[in-house]
């Protein structure tokens, strides 16, 4: 690689070296387009509802970053969050990923540092898309890493504008994921770094990246799974070099040691079986590069050996290990995996035996179109990545196929892995497309300059006989890094500025034409109309891509879901419903009230309306979420009596019957059936089923009619249009006209999404005991009825 | 039998002879792997013999050893003048790289001990 460089500067010194800077800076600012491509297609949730905070999740986030930004990061250490879980709390800083927070509260201290007066709130929304620039930089240099300039352009620009990354990273949407993945890109980067260039700077590098994965997102243990597989496929494929040591043997002593100094992960890094591939790839490493040392120093028949000895030796150690490893596992009840692992190896275990994980949408097996929804051409495109890896076949590109091959299963198996499944996609689209545009402009400039060469062939042959054929694979590849990345910007760029695109095709013809003559001889060349065509057709599919990505962004992705709005003949209409309901609690009730819900609404609880919660979105017990779906799924008096326990004051259940809004608690409510049914077994799941079909109509089963979660969604819903018609289920619900003894209404929302209910307090028993006991006097029968109803006092 | 043993005799013969044409730095690098190495083994049969409990401390203490094994076998790599992937590495610049990593390691385990 080193030696073109003095050739081309001895044909042409000047042109050459201008040609590079030229492309260095054109290459720099396509990417400074990308990121900023990345920032604001994410802005569409901003622009078309407001500034807010996404979903369920991001609130929870948000409440931690604002106590962070308040208290300070000692006190974030030890906060034990009282406000939620009630009455077991929880310890919010030993059990949260904290990446994301310290990432947000850090650059909110840096800008108040500059006296930029930004909320907290502000730059949580736009932490996201922030990182989804940093995201798209990193697949540069990844790709770089991997395939070269142009690839690494190619696969940044279609990253910044994936929709499955999209759907994660809108602004508002400020999740965990939003900087993991630039962190697991980033992480990848470095690992090939290091791989490419045997630096142990880089290395360093690459554990402290590997720690701030860690940080961000229990997705971590991909990576500490996915590099000893690639490790053992270079071993085993015989690629081994001391490179490969040194980017993997510090990487697990320092990412192991990182690990467990993050608080939720702990001794887990050394415990667990996910941490496990990595110590015995480490220790297979060690054995391999001993061999090699060996190799080294000894004559072949001697090394043979030596080889014999050896081995013996080091399968012998690597049982004992196996055997140590698997007495722990097998000791442990879980065999050491946590559920959700369990989950990702065998895609039936969640649905068999975890109705909790099971029961997130997000943790369902994904469906043919939603692959096409967030992944689009990128599907069709990957393949060719993919022989274009192996063409030729290197340490990079063979870790690429090989984290395209697990992503792809493990998107396989839940829908929310899809986002792992993305990078991979990009990068290896980005290299098929930058490869086809590299033959394909090769050989049109090959074929313009024999049209050419017959008008005017002099100058450019003595040039083309200047540069020998070792020439010729740098200098083309510059080139096309031009071509290609001027080909980017006109992608990006086509819909809004039409006259820009016309003057990067100028520069485009000026940049391929000095460089024509040079020829590429191994590769078989297209026929000119041929490779217009297929340049033209790849572009119109680039088209395709891009503007389905701005389409998932502004209208799939963007919605909020705590703000709704839904178009009809009249215009928008806005459903605020749910800030309707944390507002009211927080404005009508008392500051220590514990509100019960299903734990989606946990989070949003706390954050929103500031009152305690019985469960929230974190589901680590599983047992109190049994209860309330217990609660839920309970005829009225039982119910009451299992919320009175819990010192409940009010109940809050989402109603989208009114309205049509499909994602309700009756629609959720077999999955509190069945949770609660794990736990206390006289709920039973068939009780609520009409011969296996789940209905609310007059055909439902009593015991569905009367539990309390109907009870609360449909006490007076008759009253609305007379009838009762449910426009989620479509029909009208089977038991109109009831009263509620236990609870009382005491506020609906504008359009009745969300019902708040009050526990009434226990019925006065004075006038039963009188009727019973006429004899008794009046004094000792309230005295007697005192003591029984509070014995504590 | 003695046809093995005699082929251990002259394996371990042509290793030390091998092994004598090394250059005294990346011996004294070997010195200090099989010191820190030897120091891990120590720890662990402590461990086996006193028991985990303070688990960090245990965990931080052959970490550390075993890290620093790991990255002596580094900078021996780099160094080895044998090695033809490293000749444009200035040895300065390994050492350097070195230094680096072992302060983060050990800022990470006097983290760690607890």
């Amino acid at each position: 690689m080193a030696e073109p460089e003095p050739t081309t500067a001895a044909a042409a010194p000047a042109p050459g070296r201008l040609r590079n800077a030229f492309g260095g800076v054109l290459c720099a600012f396509t990417l400074l387009l990308i990121g900023v491509l990345a920032f604001s297609i994410r802005l569409f949730s901003v622009i078309k509802y407001e500034s807010v905070i996404h979903e369920f999740d991001p609130y929870f986030n948000f409440r931690v970053t604002q106590f962070l930004s308040k208290n300070g990061i000692y006190e974030f250490w030890n906060w034990f969050d009282d406000r939620t879980w009630y009455p077991l709390g929880r310890v919010i800083g030993g059990t949260v990923y904290p990446g994301l927070t310290l990432t947000a509260g850090s650059i909110w201290w840096l800008v108040n540092a500059l006296n930029i007066p930004l909320s907290v709130e502000t730059v949580c929304v736009f932490t996201a898309p922030i990182f989804s620039a940093n995201a798209s930089w990193a697949t540069y240099l990844l790709t770089k890493e991997a395939k070269g300039t142009g690839a690494g352009l190619m696969a940044a620009a279609i990253l910044a504008m994936v929709p499955s990354y999209i759907s994660r990273s809108v602004a508002g949407s400020y999740d965990n994921e939003a900087v993991a993945i630039f962190a697991l890109v980033f992480t990848f980067y470095l690992y090939l770094k290091t791989l490419n260039t045997g630096s142990l700077f880089y290395a360093t590098l690459n554990a402290l990246s590997y720690f701030y994965m860690v940080c961000s997102w229990g997705g971590y243990t991909f990576i500490i799974n996915l590099i000893p597989m690639h490790v053992l496929l270079c071993i085993v494929t015989g690629r081994y070099s001391s490179r490969l040591y040194i980017a993997y043997a510090p990487l697990v002593i320092l990412g192991t040691l990182l690990a467990a100094l993050v608080p939720v992960v702990g001794f887990n890094a050394v415990l667990t079986s996910e941490h496990f591939a990595s110590f015995l790839v480490f220790i297979i490493l060690h054995v391999v590069a001993f061999v090699y040392y060996i190799k080294g120093l000894l004559t072949p028949r001697l090394f043979k050996v030596a080889m014999t000895l050896v081995i013996t030796v080091g399968l012998a150690v690597c049982f004992a290990v196996v055997a140590v490893l698997v007495a722990l596992v097998a000791s442990s009840p879980t065999k050491g995996w946590s559920g959700r692992s369990l989950s990702l190896l065998d895609p039936t275990y969640a649905s068999k035996y975890i109705p909790i994980i099971a029961s997130v949408s997000e943790h369902q097996p994904p469906t043919w179109p939603s692959y096409f929804m967030d992944i689009n051409v990128l599907a069709f495109l990957v393949p060719a990545g993919i022989i274009s890896c192996f063409l030729p076949l290197s340490d990079a590109s063979s870790f690429m196929v090989l984290y395209l091959v697990t992503a792809v299963y493990f998107s396989g198996v839940m829908v929310r892995l899809m986002l792992v499944l993305a990078p991979a996609a990009c990068i290896l689209s980005g290299i098929a497309l930058s490869s086809a545009f590299d033959v394909l402009t090769r050989s049109m400039k090959f074929q313009l300059s024999k049209v050419f060469n017959d008008g005017s062939a002099v100058s450019g042959d003595s040039i083309a006989e200047g540069s020998t054929a070792s020439n010729d694979t740098k200098g083309s590849s510059t080139s096309t890094v031009n071509t290609n990345s001027a080909k980017i910007e006109n992608r990006t760029e086509k819909s809004e500025k039409p006259s820009k695109k016309n003057r990067k095709k100028d520069r485009e013809v000026t940049g391929s034409v000095p460089v024509k003559p040079k020829k590429e001889k191994r590769l078989s060349v297209l026929p000119l109309e041929a490779s217009v065509v297929g340049t033209l057709l790849l572009i119109v599919l680039g088209g395709f891509y891009v503007v389905h990505c701005v389409w998932a962004a502004a209208e799939a992705y963007s919605a909020p879901s705590i703000v709704l709005t839904s178009r009809s003949r009249e215009g928008l209409h806005v459903f605020d419903d749910f800030r309707e309901a944390y507002a009211w609690l927080s404005h009508n009730t008392d500051v220590d009230d514990k509100v019960a819900s299903w734990w989606d609404y946990g989070y949003q609880t706390t954050a929103m309306a500031n009152r305690t919660v019985i469960v929230d979105n974190n589901t680590w017990n599983n047992t109190h979420i049994a209860t309330v779906g217990t609660a839920m799924s309970s005829p009225e008096k039982a119910a009451w009596e299992i919320f009175d326990s819990l010192d409940v004051k009010y109940v809050l259940v989402v109603f989208g019957g009114l309205v049509g809004y499909p994602s309700d608690d009756i629609n959720k409510f077999l999955w509190m059936v069945r949770i609660g049914g794990g736990e206390f077994p006289h709920i039973k799941e068939p009780d609520y089923l009409r011969d296996g079909q789940y209905r609310v109509d007059s055909q439902a089963t009593p015991t569905m009619l009367n539990c309390l979660m109907y009870k609360l969604c449909y006490y007076r819903f008759v009253e609305t249009d007379g009838k009762g018609f449910d426009r989620v289920r479509g029909y009208e619900i089977g038991k109109k006209h009831f009263k509620l003894t236990h609870f009382e209404e005491v506020f609906t929302t504008h359009h009745w999404m969300v019902r708040i209910y009050k526990l009434k307090p226990q019925k006065n028993r004075i006038r039963g005991k009188l009727k019973k006991l006429k004899s008794s006097s009046k004094t000792s029968s309230t005295l007697a009825a005192g003591r029984k109803k509070n014995p504590w006092q | 039998m003695p046809k093995a043993a005699g082929d251990a005799k002259l394996l371990i013969q042509s290793l030390s002879k091998a092994y004598a044409a090394t250059p005294t730095n990346l011996k004294i690098i070997d010195l200090y792997v099989v010191f820190a190495v030897a120091t891990a083994v120590v720890q662990v049969v402590y461990m086996g013999v006193v028991g985990s409990f303070p688990f960090n401390s245990f965990l931080s203490g052959v970490l550390s050893c075993i890290g620093t094994a790991v990255l002596a076998v580094c900078l021996r790599i780099q160094v080895n003048k044998d090695n033809k992937e490293f000749k444009d590495l200035a040895p300065e610049r390994a050492f350097a790289d070195f230094v680096l990593c072992n302060l983060v390691l050990h800022l990470v385990i006097m983290n760690f001990l607890g």
